[in-house]
């Protein structure tokens, strides 16, 4: 059963608000709560472990899918596996995204394994939203371990967008393309973390066909005594062209380690990476406050359009 | 109307105390444009950050429309009707040219419309730069712009541009002292402008010298603008004894 708790979470981790149209599927607390396949895209279970297997026909566009999940359950732990297989010509937007409501005191833990199958020339914009909240007086850690395995065919595009929005005491995000010719990724990761939560991301993108592009754009904010290290990787396995920006904002007691890497295996590889870390600058909070905000609401902006 | 009263501006250095402002009386009627010229160093932008807020004189007072705020923040400040646009305004990552003129107006919703219109008076086409973030891809010249339009956006009593000229090709300047002219023109704003462009010196009611800490002179463009041609000159000996021996 869906409760106004849960409700809440969905919207804020997938912008779910009453029934979609498109493939669905909700699991809440380890069990499905809600699913619907479409002409064009199919989910079953799996039989042998947690999880589902999402098929798109060729040929499918302009369709939707939410496979968010939730958890309610203090002291839940689980482990999923999500395949996608994405035929050819496809043009799909694909919504995950975890919320949990800790009510307890025990920890809540999200692992999840994405693998994606792209076929060749198909568009795929997922989304990924991570969420964590304790109901009052309530101390449960929100722990959350996704991760991502991209095979992008010949002349496809992804664009994956992952958020973490608050409230995740520890994660540890995998992420991993492997790129054909003339295919096309762009990252963008937006972290938040607060108190004394951690966060690690790995990612390695493999640019292994001619012509294929690879881009991350990695923003995060680490407050308070909190943590964070980065490691994004692009390897150019043939004349490709990969860019990775990573940028960060420091306050508090916090710390943040960034340390991007670029790789050429080939002398047409073409690589760039960019990484910065540094506190809210001063003239920022100023210009601001001429246009009328305290500085608690400069700060908020600048953190907002930050992270936006 | 704005009064600085003897305003004083001192810090501390390894050789001892140095007196960036000394003692300054100045009074500006609303809807005047006052233009605060002089040689770099002089003092000119302390004395406009005092008005602002952004700086906190070490003795004096700052009144505006009769009420004492040289205690306020900048905030406050800038909800009394103070604006100022920086001569190296910073930039924001993530943070849209659209999304800085609505915070600017403060108020509804900005339509494209309105947005365009500030873009336009500064010179530059809202449909190349609404959508765009305020960051290191825009050059110097188009940030200086963006800061002069959210300065319009605003809209204040009081609006102090600090060298707006400052990194601004030479059409777009045009465009904006264009806009200082139809913005004086319609007497609704005060407007208080630090430049050294004599274009811009020449749209002013009155000019202000600051130099050395102290306002060295003051008057009508026609009093003050001839006196600074002279000192521009006078003050190089290097020029000054080329020009005698010629």
């Amino acid at each position: 059963m869906i409760t106004e708790i849960d409700t809440k979470l969905l919207e804020k981790i997938a912008d779910l608000t009453g029934k979609p149209t498109g493939a669905l599927n909700i699991r809440k607390d380890s069990g499905c709560e809600a699913r619907q396949s479409t002409e064009h895209i199919a989910i079953t279970g799996k039989e042998d472990k947690p999880g589902i297997d999402i098929r798109i026909q060729s040929g499918t566009r302009g369709e939707k899918c939410y496979i968010p999940v939730i958890i309610s359950k203090t002291g839940l732990s689980e482990m999923v596996y999500n395949d996608f297989y994405v035929g050819d010509d496809c043009d799909v937007e694909i919504v995950a995204g975890c919320g949990i409501h800790n009510a307890g005191c025990d920890e809540s833990r999200h692992d999840g394994v994405h693998t994606f199958y792209i076929g060749k020339n198909s568009r795929v914009h997922y989304s990924e939203k991570h969420y964590g909240e304790n109901a009052p007086e309530q101390t449960g850690k929100n722990v959350m371990n996704p991760k991502t395995v991209v095979y992008l065919g010949e002349g496809s595009v992804m664009q994956m967008d992952t958020v973490q929005i608050r409230g995740i005491d520890s994660t540890r995000r995998e992420t991993c393309f492997v790129c054909e010719a003339g295919s096309e990724v762009v990252v963008t990761e937006r972290l938040l973390t607060h108190g004394d939560q951690t966060a690690e991301s790995e990612m390695e993108i493999r640019l292994n066909g001619a012509g294929a592009r690879g881009r991350v754009i990695s923003r995060s904010v680490a407050q308070d005594r909190s943590r964070q290290v980065f490691y994004p990787k692009m390897v150019g396995n043939s004349a490709c062209f990969g860019h990775v920006q990573c940028d960060s904002i420091i306050m508090g007691e916090a710390k943040v380690q960034s340390i991007p890497a670029i790789s050429a295996n080939c002398t047409d590889a073409q690589l760039v990476h960019e990484a910065a870390i540094g506190k809210i600058a001063g003239d920022q909070l100023l210009k601001l406050e001429t246009l009328g905000l305290t500085p608690e609401e400069a700060e908020e902006t600048i953190l907002n359009g930050f992270l936006a | 109307m704005l009064e600085l009263k003897n305003i004083s501006y001192r810090v501390g250095t390894p050789d001892g105390e140095l007196e960036i402002l000394k003692h300054i009386d100045l009074t500006i009627p609303d809807r005047e444009l006052v233009v605060f010229t002089g040689p770099n160093g002089g003092g000119k932008t302390t004395l406009a950050k005092i008005i602002m807020g952004l700086v906190r004189p070490t003795e004096g007072q700052v009144l505006y429309h009769g009420e004492d705020v040289t205690e306020l923040d900048i905030t406050e400040r800038a909800r009394r009707g103070i604006s100022y646009g920086f001569q190296q305004p910073p930039r924001f990552k993530g943070i849209t040219v659209q999304t800085l003129l609505q915070l600017a107006s403060g108020g509804e919703k900005l339509t494209k419309d309105r947005c365009c219109a500030y873009l336009t008076q500064v010179g530059l086409c809202a449909n190349d730069y609404l959508d765009r973030e305020v960051d290191t891809s825009l050059s110097g010249g188009e940030v200086k712009r963006i800061e002069i339009a959210t300065v319009l956006a605003r809209g204040s009593s009081l609006m102090i541009f600090d060298e707006p000229e400052a990194g601004i090709d030479l059409w777009s300047f045009a465009r904006l002292t264009e806009t200082f002219e139809q913005l004086h023109r319609r007497k609704e704003h005060t407007m208080i402008i630090i430049s050294h462009q004599e274009r811009i010196i020449r749209l002013a009611d009155e000019i202000v010298v600051v130099s050395g800490g102290s306002i060295t002179n003051r008057g009508s463009t026609e009093e003050i603008f001839p006196l600074i041609l002279a000192n521009t000159t006078g003050a190089c000996p290097v020029i000054g004894r080329k020009e005698r021996s010629e």
